[in-house]
């Protein structure tokens, strides 16, 4: 099987807008006959929902939340990248594209990168135009900040709740569709299959969470924006329910996965403290435009942060990367981090932990313009922990964030399946092997409002499609593998909860296939998922019935495709005999202890599609050009 | 901590419920009551018992999903905090904490503490947004906007849909979520063409769904968890009169 990722070629600053003009395009009226089906409803859900309604498509949008407003892209805090040149330092279309290309490491397209890029000011522009309430300065012009690999202000921002005010604008796009009649959004449904129909997408099968009923939805498209899978560590950032299992159903169903083995692990969150913990919480990372990240000089030092004077703390990140200091990209923030903890430094319960300070930020601007910049993330510090992060540093250690990993799609955002559109983080597409702060926002708006609107277009307009029925074969004999899915979970009755599986599974991939990954420890790994999983499918109990609102069933059944998909990305982290970005092989380092890329063996985005029965996943490579920017290390020393 | 969890047990919408108390283990004072549940659910479950139904997603009190009548108020004793950010630390050991669904009738009980909010949604719908097609906005850049009208905006715009202010309310209101809406948007410059229409759209939508009258108790301004203040009623209530005196005069 040939990949294609069908950019044209040519300049890239034209190849957007060339393949725009390729595209052929539906007409107003028979837009109206053509239905399409939006798994997601967030910032990437959201948008090309409310996109495709304006265009005069009749959308479906399904969501497992009681409202769309509740989609786990309204806890992004920091902010949204944008080539505006708002600073007046030099920023530009070039240098957004440079910045997430090398950020990356190399490891993402060239064309889809400069097209983000491209895109960028534009959302500002949509966003404002929402009511986006974007931080303001005095004059009234739009304020910005820094980011991780970034050496200019471009981040665009509200306070520390910038995810929330852009998913409330798309939100309320959508709300306008819904009251003209051309978007229904069904709330508490669950895709938990795709209808593939002549080996095209038609549609999904839904469990309403509710009344637990099986619904089939056809269409002449599905577009899945159902985000990442970092909760396959069962303690991340992400949200409780947030899962892998539509995509995961989708490549069960031939939707090839591309670098399932490339996961970011954000360097500030709190650290976990107790067996109870449900999940970890994020510290922005826009708090290191004034914070600097520090542990004690002496091993073991166990004296407080205010009593450790300033000759005796070692600002690990400004020492390693003088050039960047604390706003490096986030694979070395944490990479760095996890060093020097290993090396005993780390503090905290465990030593696991280091200092995020905002003294000297303090002292220079004062207590309360910082108040002002992320007053909402100190509350909610304070909160979790008590403390007041203007009085005692913070203590944040690297935690499971975003996976750039995600379904392989073409320039179009087409998955290997026709008519499968996958948008997001839910797609692998833009972010490489390391995605820099800021730009996940970026991205999910970029193709909700402006690309898949266009190639949907241009997919629907060549396609030939039979009428498909709600009761076809395809679609009954989808819903009866469902249905016998879920019967099957629910009639195990063993001794071990979904939970428990859960957390045994984030155990072993992140001593395996975290911060640090080595040829031994993914082998291991490999058999380690496989046994877990067989141990669930034998020994899980989920009580209640199928017919009811069950929230056990619905984690179980997440859980079951966390073990295959855990077990995948350890065979893809396996595969890359090199470190690049968020993927750091301990067999592949410097002698300063930096990822080494091997681009004569690994410039590929690695791709897998399902093995037929019995068989493990086939392996498949797309090879990556670099025809603009030349390949080399990346200089944040 | 030693606490026990009085919890209100309903199958669906049509069983009568009721509440059963259970003993919890000894947890850390930082175990959020929410992650309280999640221990007590796996302790159901792993006995093959269906365990509490409850919503919840961020648990970093941004995504607006969980709400819970924590000891009789909505997101429970401590001001400005939501339910899953609620420790036990709140409570003194061996306490008894009752958890209740948001009681409302507009937010029919689904099951256990699950309601459903989908009326809210439907208020937005009658108009609580800014009609621009995608593609069609102007240069951001163009449009200053004065920084205190920014920041008062977002104030409001912090609103997280959770509809703690309509459980704590005795009358069911919604004023303090739709004025939070309008506030937000009638701050801006953005919000002002379809302002008078979209005040009358939210106020209209609001008595449909069966919400009651606002009488200014201002039990919803404590219970709200991202701090919407009051002031937001109070423009709402300007603004509707203003769009109606508009509409009566034959102005809008």
């Amino acid at each position: 099987m040939m990949l294609r990722d069908v950019a044209p070629a040519g300049p890239l600053a034209a190849r957007w807008q060339r393949r725009r003009s390729e595209l052929e395009l539906v007409g107003p009226t028979r837009r109206r006959q053509h239905q399409v089906i939006v798994v997601g409803a967030g910032l990437a859900g959201a948008s090309a929902a409310a996109t495709l309604g304006e265009l005069g498509y009749r959308v479906r949008c399904l969501t497992f939340h009681d409202s769309p407003r509740r989609a786990h892209s309204v806890a992004a805090q920091g902010g949204i990248n944008a080539a505006r040149d708002a600073a007046n330092d030099g920023d530009s279309v070039e240098r957004l594209f440079h910045d997430t290309l090398e950020g990356g490491d190399f490891r993402s397209r060239e064309s889809n990168v400069y097209r983000l890029a491209e895109l960028s000011a534009r959302i500002i522009d949509q966003a404002v135009a929402q009511g986006v309430p974007f931080a303001r300065e005095y004059g009234g012009h739009l304020a910005t900040r820094s980011f991780g690999g970034a050496l200019v202000s471009r981040t665009f921002y509200a306070r520390g709740q910038t995810g929330q005010q852009l998913l409330l604008g798309a939100y309320q796009a959508l709300a306008k569709e819904v009251a003209a009649g051309g978007v229904t959004v069904l709330a508490r449904r669950e895709m938990l299959d795709l209808i593939v129909v002549d080996g095209r997408a038609r549609g999904v099968i839904a469990r309403d969470l509710v009344s637990g009923a099986l619904e089939a939805h056809v269409a002449d498209a599905v577009v899945l924006a159902t985000g990442g899978y970092a909760n396959v560590y069962f303690l991340s950032t992400n949200a409780k329910a947030s899962n892998a299992t539509a995509i995961w159903r989708a490549h069960r169903r031939g939707a090839a996965f591309a670098n399932p083995g490339f996961v970011q692990f954000h360097p500030t969150c709190l650290p976990a403290a107790g067996e109870q913990q449900a999940k970890l919480t994020l510290m922005s990372e826009s708090l290191r435009n004034d914070a600097r990240l520090w542990v004690p000089r002496r091993p073991g030092d166990a004296r407080r942060p205010e009593a450790i004077p300033e000759a005796e703390r070692d600002y690990f990140l400004e020492r390693r990367y003088p050039r960047y200091g604390n706003l490096v990209p986030r694979d070395l923030g944490s990479r760095a981090a996890k060093t020097v903890c290993d090396e005993g430094h780390g503090v905290g319960s465990g030593g696991r932990a280091v200092y995020l300070d905002l003294r000297d930020a303090a002292a220079r601007v004062g207590a309360g313009v910082l108040r002002e910049r992320y007053g909402n993330l100190f509350e909610l510090y304070r909160h979790i922990t008590g403390d007041d992060p203007l009085e005692i540093p913070m203590r944040v250690a690297p935690a499971a964030h975003y996976t750039m990993g995600g379904l392989w799609v073409d320039y179009d955002l087409m998955s290997t399946i026709p008519g499968l559109f996958v948008i997001g983080e839910a797609n692998f597409s833009d972010q490489g092997a390391n995605r820099l702060g800021a730009s996940a926002l970026m991205q999910g708006l970029a193709d909700g409002y402006f690309i898949l609107p266009c190639t949907l277009a241009g997919y629907l307009a060549g396609a030939r499609l039979a009428p498909v029925a709600e009761d076809g074969a395809e679609a009954t004999a989808a819903r009866a593998e469902v249905r016998a899915r879920l019967e099957k979970l629910l009639a195990l009755s063993g001794r071990r909860t979904a939970s428990d599986f859960h957390r045994a599974l984030g155990r072993v991939l992140w001593d395996a296939c975290g911060l640090e990954r080595s040829r031994d420890g993914l082998a291991k790994a490999i058999d380690e998922v496989a046994a877990l999983r067989e141990a669930f499918w034998d020994d899980v109990t989920v009580p209640g019935g199928p017919g009811e609102l069950n929230q056990e069933l619905e984690r179980a059944g997440r859980v079951a495709d966390f073990l295959e998909l855990g077990e995948l990305m350890c065979r893809d982290a396996l595969a890359r005999e090199e470190s690049c970005g968020c993927h750091f092989r301990v067999e592949h380092q410097t002698p300063e202890g930096e990822a080494r890329r091997d681009d004569d063996g690994f410039a590929h985005v690695a791709v897998w599609m399902p093995g037929a029965a019995g068989r493990g996943p086939q392996s498949l490579l797309e090879p990556l050009r670099f025809e603009t920017l030349a390949l080399r290390e990346r200089l944040y020393r | 901590m030693k606490v026990a969890l009085r919890i209100w047990r309903q199958r669906d919408a049509s069983d009568r419920g009721g509440f059963v108390r259970y003993q919890m283990r000894d947890l850390a004072p930082d175990t959020t009551v929410l992650e309280a549940l999640d221990d007590l659910n796996e302790w159901l479950v792993g006995r093959g018992e269906p365990p509490v139904a409850f919503d919840s997603d961020c648990r970093e009190g941004i995504c607006g999903a969980c709400g819970i009548v924590v000891d009789g108020r909505p997101h429970g004793p401590v001001p400005g905090t939501t339910t899953c950010l609620l420790p036990l630390r709140a409570f003194r050991d061996g306490a008894t904490i009752t958890l209740e669904p948001f009681r409302t009738g507009v937010f029919p009980v689904v099951r256990d503490l699950v309601v459903d909010r989908s009326a809210l949604d439907r208020v937005v719908q009658a108009g609580g947004y800014v009609s621009v097609r995608t593609g069609s906005a102007p240069d951001a850049g163009a449009l200053p906007v004065a920084r205190d009208a920014a920041e008062r905006a977002l104030d409001a715009a912090a609103c997280i849909g959770c509809g703690a202010c309509v459980a704590a309310c005795p009358n069911g209101a919604v004023s303090l979520f739709v004025g939070a809406k309008l506030t937000h948007l009638a701050a801006l410059p953005q919000g002002q063409p379809e302002r008078a229409r979209r005040t009358q759209g939210l106020v209209a939508a609001a008595d449909h769904e069966g919400f009651g009258g606002c009488t200014l108790h201002g039990e919803c301004q404590a219970a709200c968890p991202k701090h919407i203040d009051l002031d937001v009623i109070a423009r709402l209530n300007r603004d509707y009169l203003t769009a109606a005196l508009a509409r009566w005069w034959g102005h809008a």
